[in-house]
């Protein structure tokens, strides 16, 4: 059989990364209150003109305080459409997902999501404007205050020059790093991003995966982070899901330090345990980087 | 089965000095700048086809058939003075606004219901098909028998013209917003009726703003019919009776008044307002060239 039922798991000592708080673990599953989202059974289905399709089968997951929690698998293990359910735009069908507890129901502005598409922000405003906007119409901050929380995150993503330009005079990068400051200024539980810099040219993608740390490293946001590209979540992760396609069920979780070194359960290198795995499942698997 | 032949030497180099390359920046020529301004390259297109009307007419010598540009110009002003057009102009105006406010109105209604339930979207789609194509002029017949000789049946008639066509713009600009929005709009908590105001409709812009164009250029085109086959409405009447009582007179110098009129207020709505409102909004937002 592919999938094993069973769960091997490395010990219980932690192999969190120098940087995120010692992870209370115990067989992978977390004890106390440091769970942010949790998972439990999540199957989602969507449907097509034709055809009913399962996007995930019995997924579960935990994303802890200050995680980096990177979603990897091939396309077609139904990774944004989990994504998009912890957005509340899609209900499971079976299984729950809870924010601190709380059952997610609908999208609010304590899930922020940033999306692959550059289309994600609003044209008709400035990149000032656009940040304002969320946190007044969400009712974070008003006024002055909406403001200066809006300059302060810009200002973290460098943009402080472009403050009054309209979307359409910023390049691709510029667009992306406008909505990870609309939403980081959001102060949301957690950030979900879809594939953010997947429609990114390679050098650029590059330097945004880097600001990315940069940011975390001053705030320790907590992240659900959704990638096809094994070095990108081996980079930007501090604990890496990845799932099988077709339909999308666990079939391993990691720790990461984003240095790609010897994985203890396996004693490969991450990458080449993940490549390991996923190319075991599916023969033909999508190129690393082609989008 | 190495090729050593084909492989070139690689070399690494400093890069040349660009600021040898002699001017940079050039300031344009004043013929350049000027061709630049829209709109003094249509001001001179303007200026030719009214000399050549002139010329065409002055070769006719015929005023009863075709009078000069510069006769229709002294129609224009003794009727201006002496008969009141202006008049006649805010008659037809204060008709066609009201129309037009009320049809927007009704529109936005339709549109609003229709982006929030699935009958509303069906109910819209069954109307405008049904009703697009229906000429509001052969409406008219029909409203003077319900609302009489007077302004109520004029402004049934402009708000059909103008109901449908922006309705249905409105409606195709809305299902064209991109799903990505819809989503960011919901991501701060906006529903609804505020979904629609905040993200729909400025999103949507290029089309509602093409729709009131459009619904614009009916409502007048339907007014001045409208004033021409059935007259004078009310008391006065306006731009449109205004063109028949000429043509009664055999006033062609007058007739012309009364069309170039008619023109130049669709040329100051399309270059003033409407222009002036797509430079502040789509065309400043880049969703416009």
């Amino acid at each position: 059989m592919m999938f094993d039922t069973k769960t091997k798991t490395a010990g219980t000592a932690s192999v969190r990364d120098g940087v995120g708080q010692p992870r209370l673990n115990e067989g992978g599953r977390a004890v106390g209150a440091v769970s942010v989202l949790s998972g439990r059974g999540v199957t989602l289905q969507y449907k097509t003109p034709d055809h009913l399709v399962v996007a995930t089968y019995r997924v579960d997951f935990d994303v802890h305080a200050s995680d980096r929690f990177v979603v990897l698998g091939p396309s077609g293990c139904g990774k944004s459409t989990l994504l998009k359910a912890v957005g509340g735009y899609i209900a499971p069908t079976e299984g729950e997902i809870r924010l601190k507890g709380e059952l997610v129901r609908k999208p609010g502005p304590d899930r922020i999501m940033v999306f692959q598409e550059f289309d994600q922000l609003l044209p008709w405003k400035s990149v000032r404007e656009n940040v304002t906007f969320a946190l007044t119409e969400s009712g974070r901050a008003s006024g002055k205050a909406a403001d200066e929380r809006a300059m302060h995150y810009i200002e973290k993503v460098k943009l402080t020059k472009f403050a009054n330009s309209y979307p359409h005079m910023l390049s691709g990068g510029m667009k992306q790093r406008v909505a990870i400051a609309r939403a980081m200024a959001m102060e949301p539980e957690i950030l979900l991003m879809d594939e953010p810099f997947a429609a990114l040219d390679a050098l650029t993608r590059r330097r945004m995966q880097e600001e990315l740390l940069q940011l975390w490293d001053d705030t320790r946001f907590t992240m659900m982070f959704v990638t096809h590209s094994i070095e990108e979540a081996v980079m930007l992760s501090s604990r890496i899901l990845l799932l099988s396609p077709h339909p999308g069920r666990v079939r391993a979780e990691f720790n990461s330090n984003g240095k790609d070194e010897i994985e203890p359960l396996t004693g490969q290198k991450l990458s080449v345990a993940i490549n390991g795995l996923l190319f075991a499942d599916q023969p033909e698997i999508e190129g690393d980087d082609h989008d | 089965m190495t090729d050593t032949a084909a492989r070139r030497p690689a070399y690494i180099r400093e890069v040349i000095d660009a600021g040898n390359y002699g001017t940079v920046e050039k300031p344009l020529t004043i013929w350049e700048r000027a061709y630049r301004i829209e709109a003094l390259r249509k001001a001179v297109l303007l200026v030719i086809l009214a000399g050549a009307w002139q010329a065409y007419a002055l070769h006719l010598n015929n005023s009863l058939l075709f009078p000069t540009f510069t006769e229709t110009i002294q129609a224009l002003w003794t009727n201006i003075t002496t008969l009141g057009l202006l008049e006649k102009v805010w008659m037809s105006i204060s008709v066609l606004a009201r129309g037009y406010l009320i049809g927007l109105f009704l529109a936005a209604t339709l549109t609003v219901l229709a982006m929030n339930t699935r009958i509303g979207r069906d109910l819209l789609e069954i109307l405008t098909s049904m009703f697009n194509p229906l000429p509001a002029i052969a409406l008219l017949p029909l409203a003077l028998l319900w609302f009489g000789l007077g302004n109520q049946s004029l402004i049934f008639v402009l708000i059909h013209s103008v109901l449908w066509p922006v309705a249905l713009n409105t409606h195709a600009g809305f299902l064209a917003v991109s799903n990505t929005l819809r989503m960011v709009g919901r991501n701060y908590g906006l529903s609804s009726l505020r979904l629609v105001m905040k993200i729909l409709i400025p999103a949507a812009l290029p089309s509602i703003l093409a729709g009131l164009k459009i619904g614009w250029a009916f409502a007048w085109r339907t007014l001045i019919a409208a004033e021409l086959v059935f007259g004078a409405s009310s008391g006065s009447g306006g731009l449109g009776w205004f063109v028949f009582e000429r043509k009664n007179d055999l006033d062609i110098p007058g007739v012309f008044a009364g069309l170039l009129t008619v023109i130049l207020i669709g040329l100051f709505v399309e270059y003033v307002i409407f222009r002036r409102l797509e430079q502040r909004t789509v065309v400043r937002w880049g969703m416009q060239q």
